[in-house]
This record gives structure tokens, C-alpha cells and sequence, in this order.
């Protein structure tokens, strides 16, 4: 630790901390453009100048100077840094003015105004006025997606964008060409940005030059409601903030939780938002003659009575789809629970996880977080870069720190880093399975659902248990078995039981033709329902499941409902409501609970806080909001002896269209175009 | 400076000569492991002189290939360098130096020469001899004003020496690289003033000058060995050499005639 004296306060701060961080635990504020504490130091825009006693005598860049690099005053006094004298103001007021000597005057047309960093710091630090009479420069717009919309003129060349890309998204998508006053940021001739996590340079470009576009012109920051709120695009569960006006959403932000995200989200949890407003299931509907007709509540109530009293309760069965929160899956459960239902899954995909190997056989148990701390990782069956995008990027994090060993086994992709490429499929997994242990501390395994969302996913399952023993990957103080998700849904409906009881069907089972009488589908659109059984359907859009469906109750969409979602790590995240359903739908928990007195097996619960309790005294982890219990059983024994031989089929990812995976982006214009253009990117490079 | 842009016409593609790649594995081969990309200034140079000495989008792609780059990270550098001629330039680019020591000496006027000559910066001569560019000090200041013609210095111009350079080339006679009133290096205009004894019977300095003792200092049998010398087989030096004497002795000697003296 080092002790330095800022502005008369006296800190002790290790020495590897820049001024900037010293300056701010010392409670002054130094403004910033260039600087951001996720990328690497720039030291371009200047701004945050402050002056050093004992140094040269002239302002320093705080964001440069490393604590360790000061020189103690005169017998040995503590360096004494200054960020309130005249020769820092006068510094500040100099750089601003350069700052605003290119930049137009366009506050009032422009989408940045009010969260805007150059707004507020000239207010703060700027001059008054400009002494300025000369042409300001003029750039050209350029285009560089679908996501991010461009002002160039307003740039003031922070390269915050071009240091996002290369080194947190790994695409090297943006540069600066040029030099001087010809310097422009910019992609590749023009090009769209190839990354799932573009939108993220619009949050942090500090001016108004590269802004949302599908949120162009559309609202101003103070009119907006802010609601903090979790992702369900994915199963990693990020911390988003939804900014409402009246019953609309706006837009989706990201919110910092180094636990998860860091401070990025992909480009599905942020432009989802016009899929949240179109294909609305709006109202209930009952099929006749094969036509959907709009019903009332009543009406479909009484007809889904009619249909579940009249069939035995072994041919009922539910679905519980991707975006599903905790809560409606209990009340369903427990609906089912009272008919005597034993069919019941929430995997739609047929992944082969079942709690009955313990909750650490279906969790992310390193955490990711803990992905910094591991020094191998062996990817199998998944494509981290499209099945969760921001887990990838920490996995990429880890592997610029180096000393982190990546092998692959399943498909080959470029995932932003190097790999080593193992093989194809589960032979290769095998030959893992009685391997001498890996020469690492932490080595990890992440198991992605294209490994074990097959037939001889429950074998796989098994062989990567065995090879995880084997390998060291789970021992005495690690556990680096780490299965990912891609599901919002699933951890939670594993935590739960959601799964078939004995003799029940489980999902593919319940979708055959003739299976069941009444299959109660909720939420589940990534499954095809052969002809049979009497189909209900609840959900927020009318996408595949609904147009399966005999009888549709209008649900509501993540935004519009309080509930909990457990992430792929087996983190319970609470997401607050933002908005209210359109039309007759309702919160789904609520339908379900209306539902059961009308087949009179009335749940025990009449509001949200009822339901819960309940929930809690069932299953008490849900009550431990943001934490991970540290003690997940896993019967690894009893795993490792499950299932038969594998298969030989390669592993393939379950994801082949990142932009289109759920019935919420499946309604959204933006992620269509996004995903046409990836499309035609892929035509293009195959040519 | 001009903004320096991709050219509207490129050619379809690009690829190093099997010297030019073996040369660039060679420059690839000193750096570390993983740090390859150090080495593209040194390749998109080599693609340059190998393409005519302007940089066509499909090299930059070539060489961000070769590196294992983005294709915007060596974009970054081919903007940013004015080494790097992004459009075609003609079979002599002239690069004036224009900053305060060559305006002092007159850069000026070697510019008018340049502009009724060949026209605006940038702009290629219809027969594609000539385009000119104003580039910052190249660091000849002593002998300015000065320009660079392709990979060569032509110092202490005149716009009379100068036009009758750019006709010297135009019509493919030879011509002198260097100073072009024939001192050496950056020695004094008017020859050396101090120290002269200890710098070859010439009375010019240089690695070129014959070095004796002080103390012989003989006219005549210096100028013997010189002539001697002068005959002596292929050191770079040496052809160079010759013109210096024959400009010491006043004799109007042609110029030389190798070919390696003329450009191109």
C-alpha cells in the first residue's frame, strides 16, 4: 500500500492503482472520456488532468499515472496530488475547449441530450463560451450495422468504441483511419460490426455519435421509467434496466453486476424491444373448426374444464417453456400436483438433465466469475459465442490475462479466441474418461445443451462426469463442471421438479401424437406438438405454440411480470415488472391461479407474496435473492454410471440462428434484420 | 496534409511475388511468437514498391491476412502513415518538403516548378511520369530546400536545377542523386573551412574522399590515386566518387551512365 495525500485527504491505496482510481477513493471527482475501467488506458482525451506535487510541472493524465510512479516530497512526505487547484481548472477548461471546438451544437436534436458525459462535464468543467470563430470540421456518417446509428461529427475520438471491440468483444470490428484532423472512427469500408455485442458501444461512447438506432428519436432520458429488471433472452440472466414511458418499453440498458454481465448485455437482451409489442397474444382464444376465435376468460376457462375433467389424470400433461419465471411453473406445478398429473417437463429440448443427480449435475458450478480463476477450459457441444454471448467474453477475458488452456470438442467456430480443436463428438469425450488428471489447479468443463440435448444426452452427461473426475475438473475445493444453459427457464424448472414423476412422459413423449388427452403448454414454442391432444396454450406471442393450441390465455412477457428466474450458475434473480400486459392478459401465475377454481383444485394462494411464501417453504434457495448456495449436491457416483454407450453423432450447437430464439425476438423487425444480414454475411463468405 | 482515403479504382487482387514472400516470412521470423503484427509496416512497404509504389485495398487485406490481423487494424496504419500511397502515383513520385527550413531556402519556389510542371498534389501527369505531393521535414535540412523522387534525396535545389532535373528524368538521361550543386553530404556550401587537412586532398569530407597523412599533402599524387581508385570495380561509393572528382578537378566530365544511377 501506498500513502498519497489528495486535496488534504490521506489515502492508502495499492500502489498499481492509477491517480484517477486513487483521486476517486479519495472522494474527488476527475471527469473522463477516454477512460473506462472495463478496457485498457487510452490517455487520449485529457480530461482528466490533475496536478502532482514533486512531478513535472505540468497537469498529468491521472487515467496514465500508475500511484507507484509517484515521488515522495521532501523527507519522504506522502506525493500530494491536486484536483481543485487553478492550474487543474484552467487544464480542464483548456481540453473542454479544444473538446468543443469540432463538436456541433446539437444538443437539442440529439439522442444523447440529458445522459450525456460531454453535456454535463462542460457544464461542469467547461467555459462558458467559445472563442472558437473558425469552419468546425465536418465528418461523414458512416454505417456500421443495424444496431448502431451514427453522428460523426460528434465524435470525439475516446476510441472507447474501437478499444470495446477489439478487446472485450474480440472482433476488431472498429478503428480510427486516418490521422490528425482526418482521423474518423469507423468500421472496416463500412461494413456492419460482426459482433453479438455491438450495441454495447452505444452505451459506451460518452457523446452522441454512435446512438441506438432502432431507439433513434424516440424518447428523451427524463421521461423515461427506469425499472431494474433481469434477461431472459439467454440463460446467464443479466442485469438489464428497462426504461419505460407510460405502458411502453423503450428501451433495455445494461446495469453493472460483475457477478454475471459485468456491464454488457447482447444484442438480443437490448434490441428485443419492439418484439415485446407486436404478435401480442392479447386476448384469450378458442379454437372452432380449426379457426381461432377471440373468447372470453370465461369461456376458455370453462372449455379447458370441460376437456381436464373429462380426461384421466395420467393423460394430462404440462410444458414449461425458455421464459418462463419461477412462480408460474410452481402454480402449474401444483395444478398438476392436484389433478394428479404425473407428466410434467420443462427441458422442451429434450436435454437429458435430471435433479435426481443432484442440483450440481445441471448448474454452472465454477460460476462465472469463477471462469477468471480457472487455467483450462474444455468446451463440449456448445458455441459460447452464440449461446451466451456475454459469458464469452469473459472466457475471452480470462484468455488474454494467458496461462488459460482451451480445448474444444463439438463444432468448430470462431469464438474470439484460440482453441485447441479436440474432436468432433462424444468419441472424443471418451477418450478423456480415464485420463491422467490435467496439470492445472482449476481446470473447467463447460457442457453446452448440444451435447445433451439428445438421445444419448443422459450418456454424455455421464462420460463428461467421469472424464471430469478423471481430469481433476471436480475435486476436493473446485468444481469446474459447468453446464450451460440456454434457457432462462431451466435451472429454475430443475430447482423445482419441473420433470416428468414415475411413469410420467417426458417432453418429446408428451408432444407424440395420441400421448396425452390435455397437454397444458406453458410458454413452450421450440417444440413441434403432433395432432391429439387438446392443446392450451399460454403464453405473451402468438408463435408456434399458439398456433398449436385449442384453446389460448394470454400471458405476459418477462417486462410485464414480477419473478424470479435462476441463471445458468443456479443465481435466484428477482426481475421487477416495468410495464403491464396488453389488453385481457394477465400475469401468468394469476391465470393459472384463477384457473384451478375453476376446475375447483383452488391453489393455495390468492397474490404474488402468497404464492411465494409458499414457494420459499417448498424450496428455501429461492429465497436467497443474487446468491449462489455454495453447497449443490452432486451424485457424481450415481452419474457416472448412468446411461448406456454414447452415440458417435458430433456434437452440434442447439442455437443455428443467434437472433431468433425465442418467440419474443421471433416477433422483433430488428433481430429479423440482424438476422437476414447474418445470413447473407455467411452466403457471402461461403462464396 | 490531404485525407488520405482508399482509392475509387483498385485492382481485383494482390499477391506478393515469391521474393517478396519469402522476404516478408524472413521480416515475420524476427518477431515473438504471437507478436507477428509487429511486423506490418515492413510488409505493406515491401507490397507497396512491389505494386508501383501505391497501396491497393487488396494488399491491405493481403498482409492483415498474412499477419493474422483485422482488416481495419492495418487500414489504421496505411491511413495514417504518409509513406503509404493509397492511390497511384507516377513513375516519379515527387515528395517537397515543405516545412520552415526548406521555406526558408526557397521550397516555394521549387513548388511553382512542381505545379506548372505536373499540376495539383496528387495529381498523376497524363504520360504517368510524374505526381507530386508537400510532405513534412524529411530531415535533410541542411542541404534544403529538398525533395524525395522515389527512394532517393535531391537537395540544394534551385527552380533552375530543379526543371531541369524533372526534364533530365522525363527524358530518361541520368542524373545525380543527392546534392545537386555537388557538395558532399551536408559539408559547408563553399567547401570545408576548418579541419580541412584532416579530410582527404579533395578538400571533402566523407567516406568517398581519399584519406592521407597531413602532412603529404601532394596535389598531384593524390588526384593519381584518386583517378586509380575511380577505376576500382563496384563499390557503391565509387561511381559517386567519380562525379565528385570530376566537380573538384572542374572538368565538365559527363555524367555518369550506369544504370544503377539513373532511377526507376
Amino acid at each position: 500500500m501506498t500513502k498519497l495525500i489528495v486535496d488534504d485527504v490521506e489515502i492508502d491505496v495499492p500502489p498499481e492503482y492509477t491517480l484517477l482510481q486513487a483521486c476517486e477513493q479519495a472522494g474527488a471527482e476527475i471527469p473522463r472520456f477516454c477512460f473506462h475501467e472495463r478496457l485498457s488506458i487510452a490517455g487520449n482525451c485529457r480530461m482528466c488532468l490533475v496536478e502532482v506535487k514533486g512531478g513535472p510541472p505540468k497537469p498529468s493524465a491521472s487515467c496514465a499515472v500508475a500511484v507507484r510512479d509517484l515521488r515522495p516530497g521532501p523527507d519522504g512526505a506522502p506525493p500530494v496530488v491536486l484536483t481543485k487547484s487553478p492550474m487543474v481548472k484552467k487544464a480542464r477548461q483548456g481540453v473542454m475547449e479544444f473538446l468543443l471546438i469540432n463538436h456541433p451544437l446539437d444538443c437539442p436534436i440529439c439522442d444523447q441530450g440529458g445522459e450525456c458525459d460531454l453535456q454535463d462535464q462542460a457544464m461542469a468543467f467547461g467555459f462558458e463560451g467559445s472563442r472558437y470563430a473558425e469552419n468546425k470540421r465536418a465528418v461523414e456518417d458512416k454505417y456500421i450495422g443495424p444496431l448502431v446509428r451514427t453522428s460523426m461529427n460528434r465524435c470525439i475520438h475516446c476510441t472507447r468504441c474501437v478499444r470495446f471491440t477489439a478487446e472485450v468483444a474480440g472482433t476488431g470490428d472498429m478503428g480510427a483511419i486516418g490521422r490528425g484532423e482526418d482521423m474518423e472512427i469507423t468500421t472496416y469500408l463500412e461494413t456492419a460490426m460482426g459482433s453479438e455485442l455491438q450495441g454495447n458501444v452505444a452505451d459506451l461512447c460518452p457523446v452522441g455519435a454512435l446512438l441506438p438506432k432502432p431507439y433513434s428519436f424516440k424518447a428523451r432520458s427524463w421521461e423515461l421509467v427506469k425499472t431494474e429488471s433481469i434477461d431472459v433472452m439467454d440463460a446467464l440472466g443479466s442485469a438489464i434496466r428497462i426504461d419505460t414511458r407510460g405502458r411502453e418499453v423503450m428501451r433495455i440498458l445494461p446495469r453493472v453486476n460483475d457477478r454475471v454481465n459485468e456491464e454488457w448485455i447482447s444484442d438480443k437482451a437490448r434490441q428485443i424491444v419492439d418484439g415485446l409489442k407486436s404478435r401480442r397474444l392479447d386476448r384469450p382464444y378458442i379454437r372452432e373448426g380449426g379457426k381461432l376465435r377471440p373468447a372470453s376468460w370465461r369461456e376458455a376457462f370453462a372449455l379447458i374444464a370441460e376437456k381436464i375433467k373429462a380426461a384421466p389424470p395420467h393423460r394430462i400433461g404440462a410444458i414449461a417453456g425458455d421464459l418462463c419465471a419461477v412462480e408460474e411453473m410452481f402454480a402449474l406445478q401444483s395444478l398438476m400436483g392436484g389433478l394428479g398429473a404425473v407428466s410434467l417437463d420443462c427441458r422442451q429440448d429434450g436435454a437429458k438433465l435430471d435433479p435426481a443427480f443432484g442440483r450440481g449435475s445441471y448448474i454452472f458450478n465454477p460460476t462465472i466469475a469463477g471462469i477468471e480463476a480457472a487455467d483450462g477450459l474444455m468446451i463440449i457441444g456448445s458455441n459460447p459465442r452464440i449461446e451466451a454471448p456475454v459469458l464469452n467474453a469473459r472466457i475471452r477475458k480470462r484468455w488474454l490475462k494467458g496461462g488459460f488452456k482451451i480445448g474444444l470438442i463439438g463444432e468448430k467456430a470462431d469464438l474470439t479466441y484460440d482453441y485447441a480443436y479436440l474432436g468432433a463428438g462424444p468419441d472424443t469425450l471418451a477418450s478423456f474418461a480415464d485420463h491422467a488428471p490435467a496439470h492445472m489447479e482449476k481446470p473447467m468443463f463447460l457442457i453446452g445443451q448440444g451435447a445433451l440435448a439428445r438421445e444419448d444426452g443422459l450418456s454424455v452427461l455421464a462420460l463428461a462426469a467421469k472424464s471430469a473426475g478423471a481430469l481433476g475438473v471436480i475435486k476436493d475445493g473446485w468444481n469446474g463442471f459447468a453446464v450451460l444453459h440456454t434457457a432462462a427457464a431451466r435451472v429454475g424448472g430443475l430447482d423445482l421438479g419441473f420433470v416428468p414423476r414415475s411413469g410420467g412422459l417426458d417432453a418429446a413423449g408428451m408432444a407424440q401424437a395420441g400421448a396425452l388427452d390435455v397437454l397444458y403448454n406453458l410458454g413452450a414454442d421450440e417444440i413441434d406438438i403432433e395432432p391429439g391432444a387438446f392443446v392450451i396454450y399460454q403464453g405473451s406471442h402468438g408463435d408456434r405454440g399458439a398456433a398449436r393450441a385449442d384453446v389460448i390465455l394470454p400471458g405476459a412477457a418477462y417486462t410485464e411480470k414480477s419473478g424470479l428466474y435462476v441463471n445458468t450458475e443456479g443465481r435466484v434473480q428477482l426481475a421487477d415488472r416495468a410495464n403491464f400486459p396488453p389488453g385481457d392478459a394477465r400475469e401468468d401465475w394469476a391465470i393459472l391461479r384463477a384457473l384451478s377454481d375453476v376446475l375447483s383444485r383452488k391453489l393455495a394462494f390468492d397474490s404474488l407474496k402468497g404464492l411465494r411464501e409458499r414457494l420459499f417453504a417448498a424450496h428455501p434457495h429461492f429465497a436467497a435473492i443474487d446468491a449462489v448456495s455454495d453447497n449443490a449436491s452432486f451424485d457424481l457416483d450415481r452419474l457416472t454410471g448412468a446411461g448406456g454407450a454414447a452415440g458417435s453423432a458430433s456434437f452440434a450447437s442447439p442455437i443455428t440462428d443467434f437472433y431468433l430464439t425465442n418467440p419474443i425476438a421471433r416477433a422483433s423487425a430488428v433481430m429479423a434484420e440482424c438476422s437476414a444480414m447474418r445470413l447473407d454475411l455467411a452466403r457471402h463468405a461461403a462464396e | 496534409m490531404t485525407v488520405r482515403r482508399l482509392a475509387e479504382v483498385q485492382p481485383d487482387s494482390f499477391a506478393f511475388s515469391a521474393e517478396n514472400e519469402a522476404w516478408a516470412d524472413a521480416i515475420i521470423a524476427k518477431y515473438p511468437q504471437g507478436r507477428q503484427a509487429s511486423a506490418v509496416i515492413s510488409l505493406l512497404w515491401r507490397a507497396q514498391k512491389q505494386n508501383d509504389y501505391w497501396l491497393p485495398r487488396p494488399a491491405i487485406e493481403a498482409v492483415a491476412e498474412k499477419l493474422g490481423m483485422p482488416y481495419i487494424r492495418v487500414l489504421e496504419i496505411a491511413t495514417f502513415y504518409s509513406m503509404f500511397n493509397l492511390s497511384p502515383v507516377g513513375e516519379y513520385f515527387v515528395q517537397l518538403c515543405g516545412t520552415t527550413p526548406c521555406l526558408l531556402a526557397g521550397s516555394d519556389g521549387i513548388k511553382s516548378v512542381l505545379r506548372n510542371r505536373i499540376g495539383e498534389p496528387g495529381v498523376v501527369t497524363a504520360d504517368g511520369k510524374f505526381s507530386w505531393n508537400e510532405v513534412e521535414c524529411l530531415g535533410a535540412c541542411c542541404n534544403a530546400p529538398m525533395v524525395q523522387i522515389n527512394d532517393d534525396y535531391f537537395e540544394d535545389l534551385t527552380p533552375d536545377n530543379f526543371a531541369k532535373l524533372l526534364d533530365d528524368l522525363a527524358a530518361g538521361r541520368p542524373v545525380r542523386i543527392g546534392s545537386q550543386t555537388g557538395r558532399v553530404s551536408s559539408e559547408p556550401a563553399g567547401g570545408l573551412t576548418a579541419l580541412a587537412s584532416f579530410y582527404g586532398v579533395s578538400g571533402q569530407s566523407g567516406p568517398y574522399c581519399v584519406t592521407e597523412a597531413p602532412s603529404m599533402g601532394d596535389p598531384a599524387a593524390a588526384r593519381a590515386e584518386l583517378a586509380a581508385q575511380s577505376k576500382a570495380p563496384a563499390e557503391p561509393g565509387h561511381e559517386r566518387l567519380k562525379q565528385e572528382e570530376a566537380l573538384s578537378s572542374g572538368k565538365p566530365e559527363p555524367s555518369v551512365s550506369s544504370s544503377d544511377q539513373t532511377l526507376n
